[in-house]
């Protein structure tokens, strides 16, 4: 009675908890009740339900502590995407041991138990495997683009039917071996799934994997006949999938095309021996385009967080102002690796929160903008999102900054950005490239416009 | 099974209600919170392996526990670190 009671306390916390995360104001405290709720229903399920083994699940839990908090504390901002996605994968590797484990104690109960069980172990080991391929292709440890295998569609369908042969299998006849085999179908699942995400998309697949954790911990909540892991497993699922929904609308694509594009879309015929010419600038040119413009847009991608150039960002921008020069941020919503990314780098280098200005703030006005310097961002520049169809990111909303009167970008090589894609703004007339690393740069064209 | 099914369908409900409008800001704080939220999994751990009667199921029960802890403390210590950058900024 009294551990249903702390389980009810714990989800109602939880419910809070999504819903302070969902407003800037309550963010904080609504992540710390969260935080509260799981921790009196852990207490509650060790001091009850450990009988055996006691000592043992705290060692557990001591090393998972040593192992996650260092972790967390020391990632880079920039390197938050791929640590959630690690995170995620680990909880669904929990949710698929914890059923494997149930099964093997009590394998012969009713057939609900056993689809609880085999739901469990499959959407787990998705959700584990996709979650290792998206760290490693955010980590850069494999390619970011999308991988297509030979037959992969083929390929995939097949793992996916005898991944269902096996689930309705070990419904029906309740084997440990089949089980196994199920987990293992699932890992390959999870890995064929996300291979051919692109680049700019994993996000959108972490946060899609995030959904099926939480579906898979739910389905376990039933293997256990536990009503906390039901309502919290869903709580999370439901959420996740419409915050995958809100996600895919903010890159403008429906999510089908995101999970499966790269079937789809058309090889990109390579533009080879083609000379197109760019012009690059000198920092000192910068400088004065600058220092005399008046008003400045800067569009800041993940090129800036990666060189750790938020810092020199603002004070730069600090010195436009001082100059007179009306200065604004466009923020695009997937600017940097995840919806929301660059806000959170740009929160953590103290830029005002009124100065970020969102795409519907920045592109009516665009025509007036006298210079819009675009500092490591590609892709949320790129005009072909909105004027060629065949672009694999069309759709895409864009900074329109090609109208703006001149552009500077400044991009550490003529590389295409993330998702892969050649940028007609690098040929354009109003442009001016700046190469180099951009915190380099911004310190260069900070010293150079002090001389103004 | 059907008490344990109507908490499936209302908790669906909560679910998409509770998030149905959140600005592109808070996304990624979103997702990791949620992301700590499933942790939750670190429950039916400590109950499997505060049961198991076999060396196996022992093993299972502790390598969960040991993963779904990564999961819980990782997850509300990165978000915490995410909105703290935040403070501050606003009114």
């Amino acid at each position: 009675m009294t551990v249903q009671l702390v389980y009810l306390v714990a989800a109602l916390c939880f419910i809070l908890a999504l819903k302070g995360l969902s407003t800037p104001r309550y963010a904080r405290a609504g992540n710390l009740i969260g935080a509260f709720g799981m921790a009196i229903a852990v207490v509650t399920a060790y001091v009850h339900g450990a009988v055996h083994n006691g000592l043992l699940i705290l060692v557990a839990m001591a090393l998972g502590v040593v192992v996650g908090i260092p972790a967390a504390r020391s990632v880079k901002m920039t390197a938050i995407p791929q640590m959630v996605a690690l995170f995620n994968g680990v909880g669904g590797a929990a949710a698929a041991l914890v059923a494997l484990a149930e099964f093997l104690a009590v394998p012969t109960s009713s057939v609900l138990f056993r689809v609880a069980t085999v739901l469990t172990v499959l959407i787990g080991s998705v959700s584990f495997s996709g979650s290792v391929v998206t760290f490693l292709k955010l980590q850069e440890l494999m390619t970011s683009r999308p991988v297509v295998l030979p037959a992969g569609q083929v390929v995939s369908v097949g793992v996916a039917v005898v991944s269902v042969v096996l689930a309705v299998a070990v419904s029906v006849f309740p084997s440990g071996f089949l089980l196994v085999l199920l987990a293992l179908a699932g890992l390959a699942l999870g890995v064929l799934f996300v291979l051919p995400v692109g680049g700019a998309d994993v996000p959108i697949a972490i946060s899609l994997l995030n959904a099926f954790t939480g579906l898979a911990v739910a389905a376990s909540g039933y293997v256990l006949a536990n009503t906390l892991l039901i309502v919290a497993g869903t709580l999370v699922g439901a959420s996740g999938t419409i915050l995958t929904r809100l996600m895919a609308q903010a890159m403008g694509r429906p999510l089908t095309n995101i999970l499966f594009g790269a079937f789809t879309a058309p090889a990109l015929v390579a533009v080879a021996g083609e000379q197109r010419t760019v012009r690059s600038g000198t920092v000192e040119d910068v400088a004065i385009l600058l220092g005399y413009a008046h008003s400045v847009v800067v569009v800041p991608g993940y090129g800036l967080a990666v060189a750790q150039a938020q810092h020199a960002a603002r004070e730069l921008v600090h010195l436009l102002e001082t100059r007179g020069v009306s200065v604004s941020y466009g923020i695009h919503p997937v600017a940097g690796r995840m919806p929301g990314h660059m806000n959170v780098l740009l929160a953590e280098a103290d830029v005002p929160y009124e100065q970020l200005k969102e795409l519907d703030d920045i592109n009516p006005g665009i025509t007036s903008v006298d210079v819009a310097l675009v500092v490591g961002a590609n892709d949320v520049v790129n005009p072909g999102a909105r004027d060629e169809p065949s672009s694999p990111i069309y759709g895409m909303p864009i900074f329109d900054v090609d109208r703006a009167r001149a552009v500077v970008f400044m991009k550490r090589s003529m590389r295409p950005g993330f998702a892969g894609v050649d940028n007609t703004l690098l040929y354009n007339d109003k442009t001016t490239l700046l190469f180099g690393d951009a915190k380099d740069s911004l310190t260069k064209l900070l010293a150079a416009l002090k001389q103004l | 099974m059907i008490d344990l099914l109507t908490i499936f369908v209302l908790a669906v409900f909560v679910g998409f209600e509770v998030v149905s409008k959140v600005s592109t800001i808070l996304h990624t704080p979103l997702m990791s919170g949620a992301n700590a939220i499933h942790g939750v999994i670190l429950v039916g751990a400590i109950l499997i392996t505060g049961n198991a009667e076999s060396a196996l199921e022992l093993v299972l029960g502790l390598l969960a526990v040991f993963l779904a802890t990564v999961n819980v403390v990782g997850g509300f210590v990165v978000t915490d670190r995410m909105l703290e950058m935040f403070k501050g900024h606003k009114r």
